[in-house]
């Protein structure tokens, strides 16, 4: 077993599908229940396969902060530039290995969004890196 | 196997045995969750008297653990320090004991921690979970809590205010989460230990309006909750619940809780807020709502906590349904643009003045603001209904 993380992005990340390119707030109430939903239920499918390790949303604001000498309050930038890559949360699974790591990331992708098609969102997918071999 | 429940109700006893024969706190702590421990693997039948039985055991754990701390020394107080055998006292030490685990000193987080483990009677797994950290870091903030408490000094019960507050804030951590969590099936329900907790508090100081205050408040919102999330988990606002869902039980001991206490005649902030949270339980629809008495009840607040920007932004609320969303919005102008739920507060009130499309743009703005995922999709979804209805303006 492998751990991956499935990261969502707010912005950022290759050329967007055209699906995924309407804000929620243009969508109709209903359509954002079922895009919700299904989320639901991409956690409780990988929960059922014994697959799910954890997930969490992020919130849009955040800033970039640095040490900045001794006695000095901490350096801060941001909020970041509209270009800037932003994160919007994440989720991490314990898969056999990097086929099901993706067909798990495209689940995630094809949740529905306005008009109820798919989003075809952007999914960045990283490995974990893992102890040394016990055995060599 | 002994019932949990029971061992629940004995821990802060126990405890208050122990701290009240000069124990020091922390270490009583100690002893009575090895004591708990003990009783829990003991097999055969439950002792006659358990809590006898727990304090028996827990003071051997107390004395073995100063025994070791330093042997010899310790030995001679020891013994001078056994009490005599025969039944235990019973005096409640309720507050004492809450006052200790919510003693300024703490920060809010270590204090709530602290107090469901001392008193609440969980196990640091169970709080863990609740808070969704790892045990060991639970178990950390609730040694470094302990620790904190060792260097102060406790000669009588301390401020009830700082349990009050402190009793609040768990009950509101609950809310807060609730929505995200509610397929957990064994975790621990932090608003129903806020109310049991409370529910001790008030009987341990029954002349105090606010305790009962706090407990009114907790029981007339706790009530609504079967109706605040649907089936598929969404959050659903006040004025569209199900209010046929709500425990009508609840409400009824909530409204006689506060009318006792508002019958000693010593307003305060928690009472306040029960009155108001009484009113919008008694309408039987939200069009029926009083707005006018809950105004005069913010009013009351504000006066309560003068400068409280959230007690004015819930006026703002009210006040928009007695005199008309305008005079709601030049409430709302007079406040920090950066208050929290502003834009959400903004929003409603515009869509009530028939300002569709503003209305929509503030709602989408809040929701990007959102601190949960289940306010943040209810303001989405908010500003998505208002698009539907007026796609020209948005």
């Amino acid at each position: 077993m492998a751990k991956y993380l499935l990261l969502k992005h707010y912005r950022g990340g290759p050329q967007q599908h055209p699906n995924s390119r309407s804000p929620m707030d243009q969508w109709t109430p209903e359509e954002i229940t079922a895009h919700i939903d299904f989320m639901g239920k991409v956690a409780d499918d990988l929960r059922e396969r014994g697959e799910f390790v954890d997930s969490q949303a992020l919130a849009p604001e955040g800033e970039f902060v640095r040490y900045d000498g001794e006695g000095r309050p901490p350096a801060t930038d941001g909020p970041f530039a509209e270009t800037k890559d932003l994160i919007a949360g994440w989720m991490i699974i314990d898969v056999d290995s990097k086929e099901r790591a993706y067909e798990a990331a495209a689940y995630l992708s094809s949740a529905p969004g306005r008009g109820g098609r798919p989003l075809h969102e952007w999914i960045e997918v990283r490995p974990f890196l893992t102890e040394p071999p016990v055995v060599e | 196997m002994i019932d949990n429940d029971l061992l629940r109700t004995l821990t802060p006893q126990v405890l208050s045995v122990l701290v009240r024969r000069g124990a020091d706190f922390a270490a009583a702590e100690d002893a009575v969750q090895d004591a708990l421990a003990e009783i829990v693997r003991r097999s055969g039948p439950t002792p006659d008297d358990p809590k006898g039985w727990l304090v028996t055991v827990a003071w051997r754990k107390f004395l073995d653990a100063q025994r070791s701390a330093s042997a010899r020394a310790l030995r001679e107080v020891a013994v001078h320090r056994e009490p005599p055998p025969g039944p235990v006292e019973q005096a409640d030490d309720t507050l004492l004991l809450l006052s200790r685990c919510c003693h300024p000193a703490l920060t809010p987080a270590s204090a709530i921690a602290l107090t469901l483990r001392a008193i609440g009677g969980l196990t640091t797994a169970q709080i863990a979970h609740a808070f969704l950290v790892p045990e060991a870091t639970m178990a950390q903030r609730i040694s470094r809590a302990k620790r904190a408490l060792t260097r102060q000094r406790f000669d009588r019960p301390g401020d009830v205010r700082a349990v009050l507050r402190v009793l609040y804030l768990m009950f509101d951590h609950a809310f807060a989460g609730a929505g995200e969590n509610s397929t957990d099936t064994d975790g621990v329900d932090l608003a129903a230990e806020a109310i049991r907790l409370t529910r001790q508090l008030v009987a341990s100081v029954p002349d105090d309006p606010e305790a009962a205050g706090l407990l009114a408040l907790m029981l007339l919102h706790h009530a609504r909750r079967p109706a605040r999330i649907d089936a598929s988990g969404h959050l659903v606002p006040l004025e569209w619940q199900d209010r046929s869902r709500w425990d009508t039980a609840m409400i009824a001991e909530g409204v006689m809780v506060l009318q006792s206490a508002l019958a000693l005649d010593r307003i305060g902030e928690y009472q306040a807020q029960a009155a108001i949270a009484a009113l919008h339980d008694d309408a039987a629809s939200a069009e029926e709502t009083d707005w006018p008495q809950i105004l005069e009840w913010y009013d009351e607040l504000a006066r309560i906590v003068p400068g409280n920007p959230i007690v004015a932004l819930n006026r703002a609320v009210a006040l928009g349904h007695v005199e008309g969303p305008l005079a709601g919005l030049r409430a709302v102008d007079e406040l920090d643009p950066g208050l929290p739920r502003r834009d959400a507060v903004t929003a409603y009130l515009h869509e009530r003045a028939g300002n569709h499309g503003e209305a929509a743009r503030l709602y989408a703005a809040a929701a990007q603001a959102a601190t949960s995922t289940a306010e943040r999709v209810h303001l989405f979804k908010q500003a998505a209904r208002l698009n539907r209805e007026a796609p020209d303006v948005a």
